[in-house]
């Protein structure tokens, strides 16, 4: 087993309760911290150690940190975005249910580093009862000193409240989160201001993913170097990746980056391989926005090379041959997976998460459902097919927000690489709609 | 206090100093219309609006002096400061109009392209800008998303499935009128402008929305079907009202005041907001000092009394689409070269000369 | 005789809870509470009227139009009256990669109902809803805030008896 970062007392009984946590060395980070650090330098530990944004962009968090601006006499806020919304990711949830102290530590340790006296985390409504979870243990952690005023008698005051949404994917988008969380809908803001400058009511605001906080008490604990020792190249550390699909271990699994993807399918560790008696098809390795990938190419890259759980080496190739590790909602699928029918399922995903805002998603993300939905049920024809590469065209990069592209990659990957299982659909529609009609070209199995 | 330093802006390669923190949007308008982009939600007097048609999308292809690195994606113009530097492709970059090209398609797939019974017909935006950028065809075969015509007041009919969701009208209501009762409801394509509890627009400053509206999906009531807006004639005319500006447009037909709107800039934007007193209640030419016909562009519908080639205002459009359209000719092709043998010929340069003497007399 | 007024206001604890939540945000900011709000109201009522919202409206000092625009937004939000137990059912593809459409059929079968509808007995309302971050221990769904995980035709069925007890 791996070095675990997050989940190493996941399974110690009863860790979901303050005690159990700060008997396995909760909240030693914020006792460093607040008492030997400066804010700037836990800031710097963080630069240092190279986290990349764990929500699905990856932008390295220390420097996000930095651009916070910092004009007197106005308040700062701490968002955590905890609207895990993207098909095929569910670490967030398991980490805040299991373990929510590790949250708060680093809500904490973070929030000092920033100068924020009041942090919200804003968590998807679908799950009431991990807000519930989460109320409970900011009330543990605050009856021991460790939130409110004067925490630890270092002078320092912070206030932790649980935000929960509505039902709406758009407000993972870090600026539909601020609306959202100011009680409005959750339509993404144009772009500048960035939310570091004008954020959270007007204020500098930094949005962090769930799993990114997690990580700064070990950061605090050990140091950045430390952490980026950890993982390979600028993929620094560790990362939870939600595994489902047609695989025998489905679930959560904390992995150093850099693990070759092979290995985390196939190996008894992580992933176990494909159920018996099937085949790896194709995997969506960053939750269901990136590029699909056929087997051949999530294993290797176009030049041979083993491909890694990174995120430079997902990325290789870039959308031609590659995806991105994303969120790390890592969905595998069999032989018997439909990759038209399943891209008309994300497709319906997107269009019904377009906030309605801009034109190109509202209207496209509508029409590529349309003509997939008529191609899964035996009605499309083959100009259908380059029309959908067209639309998706239009709409990717021209939105305001990242929804557009989401929804325009699975579309364009999947006619990239399944534009055969596509033809199959529009040329043979009797064969391709009779129920448990599987596609298998023999290219792409491994 | 010195004066503040301009900045340099290139937009189609015309240059325009501004002052900083000028939109490229707003410096590209000071260069004239014919570089300016289309805007259908950007609304100069209402604060807060743009970004979301999308129409406006141009290509930077310098970001500033400083750096001047492309930016990497095509921006929103209406919103996207000006840098020192800058230099900008609108008309002049395929890109940006093969994306305002996808935008009209986008805008129109769900549009019901009743313009025929349509009263903004004529001074429709979604009509100018799908006439100037879009394609004459569809490749939409899916069924359109329709919704109930409301009412919202005894004054304004809200048709909303020509809304192109501009947000215009939702601005208006919270920036000039004192309490807003409609919004946007639910989300993506289903989003609808609406009371949601059927109640009526009732303000002082409602009618407004109707002015905003790109489309024709808030018309004003008392003029419905009244006439096509190329038949009437617009005058400028004012009154003392105590509660706006009272300055106006008279639209007549014949001798009767058909419509009352407020003015327009080159831009389509109203500076001056009028009250619904003004707009409903003064139709008769005594209630009004006149001061003159309005200016109408000649290009404009209004003036052309019809659609026709003079609408289009950029004719660089229309070379730029030919160009990235059209194969240039291939002289291998056999009727090109008796095509060539043609022009050679002792017959084709009498037939020339002839010509020439003809058409040098006249 | 009860009046609306005392039908549509919260209970004594959930006013005091909503005094709460409203009190956490900075002066001014109240709108913040909105969503919680519209939680609570719909944790007791089952679904939110719009009289509901108004009401909410009027806590917050806000236009009611800002809060329909708010719930028409948001898919949690009931606008219409629900059976005792709303199933939100997940199509999301990683569920239906390990087989959630079958599933989906059968208790659609089972109780006689398609997306959106409410059962006779008004027992069950059936509601579609989008990828609920339970990928890997899916097919899945959530009657108000139990997630029902690894779900088979068996285990749909066992859970629909329990409920109809």
């Amino acid at each position: 087993m791996g070095l675990k970062i997050l989940t190493e007392h996941i399974d110690k009984p009863g860790i979901e309760t303050f005690e159990v946590y700060r008997k396995h060395g909760g909240y030693t980070a914020v006792e460093k911290a607040l008492k030997k650090m400066a804010p700037d330098e836990v800031v710097e530990e963080v630069k240092k150690s190279g986290v990349r944004g764990r929500g699905g962009a990856g932008f390295p968090m220390g420097m996000k940190w930095s651009f916070l601006a910092k004009p007197e006499g106005v308040p700062r806020y701490l968002v955590c975005n905890g609207d895990e919304s993207e098909p095929g990711t569910f670490k967030d949830h398991f980490l805040m249910k299991t373990i929510p102290h590790l949250l708060i530590e680093g809500m904490i340790v973070s929030s000092y580093a920033l100068g924020a006296h009041k942090s919200f985390i804003y968590v998807r409504g679908e799950l009431m009862y991990v807000i519930r979870i989460l109320e409970k243990a900011i009330a543990e952690a605050k009856a021991a000193g460790f939130l409110g005023k004067n925490i630890l008698g270092t002078g320092y005051d912070l206030e932790l409240v649980v935000q929960p949404g509505g039902g709406a994917y758009i407000c993972g988008e870090e600026t539909a989160l601020l609306e959202s969380l100011e009680g409005k809908r959750g339509n993404p803001r144009n772009k500048p201001p960035f939310p570091a400058v004008k954020g959270l009511y007007e204020s500098p605001t930094v949005v962090n993913n769930v799993e990114s906080i997690a990580n700064t008490p070990w950061i605090v604990n050990n140091g950045g170097d430390a952490y980026a020792a950890i993982g390979i190249g600028r993929s620094t550390g560790t990362k939870l990746i939600s595994a489902s699909g047609n695989v025998k271990n489905p679930g959560v699994y904390e992995i150093v980056l850099g693990v070759p993807v092979e290995e985390f399918i196939y190996s008894d560790e992580y992933l176990g391989g494909i159920r018996d008696g099937h085949y790896l098809k194709a995997v969506v390795a960053g939750g269901s926005s990136v590029p699909i990938l056929p087997a051949h190419l999530i294993l290797k890259t176009a030049n041979g090379e083993n491909r890694l759980m990174s995120y430079e080496s997902l990325s290789d190739g870039g959308f031609a041959t590659g995806t991105m590790l994303g969120s790390g909602g890592f969905i595998v699928m069999d032989e018997t997976v439909s990759v038209v029918r399943n891209t008309w399922n994300f497709s319906r995903f997107y269009h019904h998460e377009s906030c309605g805002q801009c034109s190109p998603c509202r209207e496209g993300t509508g029409w590529m459902e349309k003509v997939l939905e008529r191609i899964v049920h035996g009605h499309g024809n083959e100009r259908d097919i380059d029309l959908l590469v067209d639309v998706a065209k239009r709409i990717e990069g021209n939105t305001i927000c990242p929804l557009g592209d989401a929804a325009a990659w699975p579309v364009g990957s999947a006619i990239r690489h399944f534009r055969d299982e596509f033809e199959w659909y529009v040329r043979h529609p009797e064969e391709a709609t009779k129920k448990g009609a599987v596609y298998m070209p023999q290219n792409v199995l491994v | 206090m010195d004066a503040p330093q301009l900045i340099k802006v290139t937009i189609d390669g015309r240059e325009v100093h501004v002052p900083p923190g000028t939109t490229i949007l707003e410096a590209a308008r000071q260069i004239g219309p014919e570089v300016a982009p289309p805007a259908m939600c950007y609304y100069k007097p209402l604060k807060g609006s743009g970004g979301k048609c999308r129409a406006c999308l141009v290509k930077v292809t310098q970001g500033s002096e400083k750096d001047p690195r492309p930016m990497p994606k095509l921006v929103a113009s209406c919103i996207t400061g000006a840098q020192d530097g800058m230099v900008v492709e609108n008309y002049t970059n395929p890109e940006v109009v093969n994306a305002r090209n996808g935008v009209v398609e986008f805008l129109l797939i769900n549009h019901p392209l009743d313009c025929p019974v349509c009263d903004q017909a004529g001074e429709c935006h979604l009509q100018d800008f799908a006439y100037e950028n879009g394609l004459a065809t569809t490749r939409y075969e899916e069924e359109r998303r329709t919704f109930d015509r409301e009412d919202i007041g005894d004054k304004i009919q809200l048709h909303m499935n020509r809304c192109i969701l501009c947000y215009r009208c939702v601005y208006t209501a919270n920036q000039i009128t004192d309490r807003r009762v409609h919004g946007v409801m639910y989300r993506g394509d289903h989003s609808e402008i609406s009371t949601y509890i059927h109640q009526a627009i009732d303000n002082d400053f409602s009618g407004n929305v109707i002015d905003v509206c790109p489309v024709g999906a808030l018309t004003d009531k008392t003029y419905r079907f009244k006439s096509r807006v190329w038949f009437s004639k617009p005058v400028d005319a004012h009154r003392d009202c105590d509660k706006c500006c009272g300055k106006v447009n008279l639209w007549y037909k014949g001798d009767e005041v058909i419509r009352v709107t407020a003015r327009k800039n080159q831009w389509g934007e109203v500076e001056d907001f009028i009250c619904n007193t003004c707009r409903f209640d003064k139709k008769q030419t005594a209630d009004w000092v006149i001061e003159g016909p309005t200016k109408v562009s000649r290009a404009s519908v209004i003036s052309a009394n019809k659609y026709g080639k003079n609408v289009i205002k950029k004719t660089g459009f229309g070379l730029e689409y030919a160009a990235h359209h059209y194969k240039p000719i291939d002289d291998t092709r056999p009727y090109d070269k008796n095509l060539k043998e043609i022009k050679q010929s002792e017959d084709y340069k009498a037939l020339m000369e002839k010509n020439e003497a003809f058409f040098s007399k006249k | 005789m009860l009046n609306t007024r005392e039908m549509i206001a919260f209970t004594e604890d959930r006013l005091a809870r909503a005094q709460e939540i409203i009190a956490q945000y900075p002066e001014g900011r109240q709108k913040s509470a909105l969503l919680p709000l519209l939680h609570l109201a719909q944790e007791q009522h089952g679904w939110v009227s719009a009289k509901v919202m108004d009401y909410i409206a009027d806590m917050l000092g806000i236009q009611p139009v800002e809060v329909y625009e708010v719930a028409t937004f948001y898919t949690m939000f009931h606008l219409e009256p629900v059976g005792k137990h709303v199933i939100e059912y997940c199509r999301t593809g990683p569920c239906c990669v390990v087989g959630g459409e079958g599933v989906y059929d059968h208790l659609k079968e089972r109780l006689g109902v398609s997306a959106n509808q409410t059962t006779s007995d008004g027992m069950f309302t059936l509601k579609e809803v989008e990828c609920l971050a339970a990928c890997g221990w899916g097919p899945c769904f959530q009657i108000r805030e139990k997630f029902y995980m690894h779900l088979d035709n068996t285990k749909v069925d066992q859970i629909i008896d329990e409920l109809s007890k």
